[in-house]
């Protein structure tokens, strides 16, 4: 039996989010949860694995309640989680600028703007909660941009018509991931954290099927040790890197989710990927990552590329009657500013045609000169000048002169462990938070969400629901030496051993590139049926050779960059099969998805409501074994499901 | 274009350590200067060497991982710039690139170019935040915080925790790293209620992490990859000086 020949197996429901008007769902879960006596938190531990905005703000309210809290993250301080990139800014539904803003308002765009693939109870309260967060950062003292009267600034983002992204210049991520990373080393202080740098989470423990704790590898020594729990919390963000060239730091992996994958967690959506239209375009063989323009730049730069084959013109020498301003040509409601899927597919369209700009033919012009004329330099210097700076200091060219040249690359993965409404995987006792897991944004993400829904699940929703699973449940005290924790830490040994022994011809990288260009060609911004079945072949070989011929240098009781990097390709090679798989079986188009077959005449994503309304959650059941799929039916009681339309 | 590197190789941290040169044939203009080691290491692991260790995520300027000193300079010879930013095009064809270390007391080598950096987090544990639980929060416009207030906040606030400030300084300080953190909360309305024990306690808690005190030679504003402003280290002096000369403390 093939990889490609799944079965589909009984669907999965979510339980625990409540019926009803969906305006008082997350009252009336946070009235039917059990509580923790408080006297009894500290006696309960949780495992905390990641320090983003979800990881951190999770561990450090757990501690601020009173639970006893063991966190991890694998770089050599919680403050360098990749939240810390995020660039444009986070969704709230405060109305502040009186312009129609509301929390219906905030959860419809984000239904619609995920395509209708996303559970409407866990979007709508993620747009509740948004207020809040707002003011928790803010009490932190996170310094948002201001008015002169001294009230929070707000700016319009890609897919919607209202202002409501709050920023820090063009470093909002970073300044909301240290409120959180304050937060967690005031609790660290404290003495309700224990915090485990330069360490990487390598394997889950299960005990009679619960999640009971974790194996971890000291990056520094190379001591393996395990760390047990009552409740274990995987915020590990997302899986960008199986392309090899992504958005994503270094060291982002999926380690840890596909550990959980392969005990038994479900995988839901891996095929919803985010490729990002505002990127610096590849610059050759060497490039180890893409940086990416804040989506920011968008409200005033405008996309164009000669309307002529061939012009090989300076932009600046191209009148503006020969220049095709693609999408406002295309969209001339949203303009520019349309979502991040359609932006992205119109510019690969574009460049297909060839009239892509630059060496490679892959980039589009990102052009201020209008709003320079408008606005004035400075203007513009005090919006964007330091995503400016960033621009000339990696290409050397100077956009205030010339235009910026972009092109999409992949940013943000939709898909992740499959959860239900109170963030709880298919294992019990087993959470996952943030970009970790498949939950709030459906097949594409609204800009300005991704930080939102971090900081939602982390401070708002996580630390409420965790209380009824450890209220409800008596567990029974597990020891260093349970056959479960031995086995598990048999396993990690094992597998690190086997990696060192093989001694091949290939390094990592080598492998994680081939990798990448499968997934790019094949699982990329338009795939097809022909495409991902060539793909599956493929990675099963790549597979089966990178278990035969990798090459890592030194030993397991050292610091070995080289090790640590195998052991994330090896996993990355096993879910970039089941993405493969996922877009494979998914025969519609709809938001980052989109199969060349399902289109609309103008070329449009044409999504199949009456046979894909559902989450594809995958199961497990060996390496290159076909998985079995569970669906979870999606029901739009509020957002009815349209062709999206930005024109 | 070709580069002869001298790079610093350190097994762990009781080798003695020593600089080793290795050159790249096949280096180009476009390439960061984190892209050029990871060039080297592909040929140091197919020869059977053991590649060069360094630390290094999101390499886009922000996450503050990155860590060498390039020919003398932290973060390299561009001002305002992370190690990760740094683009060979800023460097010519045959010229001799030695790489180091972030050095200083506080800071012990683990291998290679890694750094322990953890006392800056001891430092932050001490006081670098304001306390305010989650769900404690008022509302958000119920405190206007002037917008010069705001700015000068977010200035400080930009710090990335490289440390190049205290690899930078002669007197290994982390003065500006400090400053800059009381600078970000005590511009803001919310940071006042701990500001004076808030310096008092991460003064101390940096002076027995054995960084040195400052000599006011603005090497570490220099370095900075953000331009940490140097007056941030005034204000740490005024604040501390009014916490403790003034007897706001205890």
């Amino acid at each position: 039996m093939s990889y490609s020949d799944y079965t589909v197996g009984a669907p999965v429901v979510d339980k625990a989010a409540p019926d009803g008007p969906i305006e008082t769902r997350w009252e009336r879960r946070k009235f039917g949860v059990k509580l923790v006596n408080p006297a009894n938190k500290r006696k309960v531990k949780i495992i905390v694995v990641g320090t983003g905005l979800a990881g951190g703000a999770a561990a450090a309210t757990l501690g601020e309640a009173g639970y006893h809290v063991t966190s991890f993250c694998y770089q050599d301080s919680p403050r360098r989680a990749h939240s810390i990139a995020a660039q444009g800014g986070i969704n709230a539904a405060k109305n502040y600028r009186n312009d129609g803003d509301s929390v219906y308002r905030l959860f419809y765009d984000t239904v619609k703007g995920g395509d209708f693939r996303a559970r409407e109870s866990n979007v709508h309260r993620l747009a509740e909660i948004s207020r809040q967060i707002i003011d928790q950062c803010v009490a932190q003292g996170v310094p948002f941009a201001r008015e002169y009267g001294g009230l929070l600034d707000t700016r319009s983002f890609g897919g919607v018509q209202v202002s409501r992204t709050f920023y820090a210049r063009g470093q909002t991520g970073q300044q909301l991931l240290l409120g959180a990373y304050q937060a967690l080393e005031r609790q660290i202080h404290a003495g309700t954290v224990n915090m485990y740098q330069r360490h990487e989470m390598l394997e889950l423990i299960l005990v009679e099927g619960r999640a009971r704790g974790v194996v971890v590898r000291d990056m520094v020594t190379g001591e393996i040790s395990s760390h047990l729990a009552d409740a274990v919390v995987l915020a590990t963000g997302g899986y960008g890197n199986v392309f090899y060239l992504s958005t994503n730091a270094k060291g982002c992996n999926v380690t840890a989710n596909w550990r959980a994958h392969r005990k038994g967690a479900l995988f839901a959506n891996p095929c919803f990927t985010q490729i990002h239209p505002t990127c610096i375009p590849v610059s050759g063989d060497h490039q180890s990552k893409l940086t990416l323009m804040s989506e920011s730049l968008r409200n005033d730069g405008r996309v164009w590329v000669p309307k002529q084959l061939g012009d090989t013109r300076k932009p600046k020498d191209i009148p503006h009657s020969e220049r095709d301003y693609f999408l406002e040509r295309k969209y001339p409601s949203f303009g520019n500013l349309v979502p991040r899927d359609i932006a992205s597919r119109a510019a690969k369209e574009v460049c297909d045609e060839k009239r892509g700009v630059g060496p490679s033919g892959l980039g589009v012009y990102l052009d201020f000169d209008d709003a320079i004329q408008r606005l004035g330099r400075k203007a513009v210097e005090a919006k964007y000048g330091n995503l400016f700076e960033m621009y000339e200091r990696i290409t050397g060219e100077d956009p205030y002169e010339m235009p910026m040249r972009i092109f999409p690359a992949v940013h943000y993965t939709m898909g992740g462990l499959w959860v239900d409404y109170d963030l709880q995987s298919t294992i019990p006792g087993l959470y996952v938070a943030g970009e970790a897991n498949f939950s709030d944004h459906g097949a594409n993400r609204l800009g300005a969400s991704a930080l939102m829904q971090g900081l939602s699940d982390g401070y708002f929703v996580l630390p409420v629901t965790i209380g009824d699973y450890l209220a409800s449940n008596k567990l029974p005290e597990v020891g260093p030496d349970a056959p479960e924790v031995v086995e598990a830490e048999a396993a990690v040994q094992g597998r690190i051993e086997k990696l060192l022994s093989i001694n091949g011809n290939r390094t990592v990288d080598s492998f994680h590139r081939e990798l990448g260009h499968i997934m790019w060609d094949y699982c990329g911004m338009e795939r097809t049926e022909e495409g991902l079945l060539k793909a599956i072949d493929l990675l099963a070989e790549l597979r089966r050779e990178f278990w035969n011929n990798v090459k890592v240098p030194g030993t397991g009781a050292e610091l070995n960059q080289s090790l640590e990097k195998a052991g994330r390709v090896a996993d990355f090679i096993e879910l970039g099969e089941l993405m493969c798989l996922d877009a494979l079986h998914r025969r519609e188009s709809c938001g980052g998805h989109f199969r060349a077959e399902s289109q609309t005449e103008d070329g449009e994503a044409q999504r199949d409501d009456e046979n894909f309304a559902y989450a594809g959650a995958w199961e497990y059941t060996g390496a290159g074994s076909a998985p079995v799929l569970h669906k979870e039916e999606l029901n739009f009681e509020y957002v009815h499901p349209t062709q999206r339309s930005y024109k | 274009m070709k580069v002869n590197l001298r790079v610093w190789r350190q097994k762990d941290p009781v080798d003695k350590g020593r600089m080793v040169d290795y050159t790249v044939e096949d280096a180009s203009e476009d390439m960061s200067f984190l892209e050029l080691i990871d060039v080297l290491n592909e040929k140091l692991i197919l020869s059977g060497e053991e590649p060069v260790a360094f630390d290094h995520d999101c390499r886009e300027g922000i996450c503050g991982m990155c860590s060498m000193v390039i020919d003398g300079q932290p973060h390299g010879p561009e001002r305002s710039t992370t190690t990760c930013q740094l683009h060979m095009r800023k460097f010519n064809d045959g010229d001799t690139i030695t790489v180091e270390p972030f050095r200083a007391g506080a800071f012990p080598v683990i291998k290679d170019l890694v750094v322990d950096r953890g006392a800056f987090d001891k430092i932050i544990q001490a006081g670098g935040y304001i306390s305010a639980n989650t769900g404690s929060a008022p509302e958000a416009h119920s405190t206007p915080v002037p917008k010069a207030a705001a700015e000068r906040s977010f200035s400080a606030a930009a710090c990335i925790g490289c440390g190049a400030c205290v690899a930078a300084c002669p007197n290994g300080s982390a003065s500006l790293f400090l400053g800059a953190k009381l600078t970000h909360l005590g511009e803001m309305p919310q940071g006042q209620p701990e500001r004076w024990e808030r310096v008092v306690n991460m003064v101390e808690t940096h002076d027995d992490a054995g960084f040195g005190g400052c000599t006011n030679t603005g090497a570490c504003a220099t370095a900075c990859p953000k331009e940490i402003p140097l007056d941030v280290i005034s204000q740490l002096n005024h604040d501390y000086l009014k916490a403790t000369v003034g007897g706001r403390k205890k």
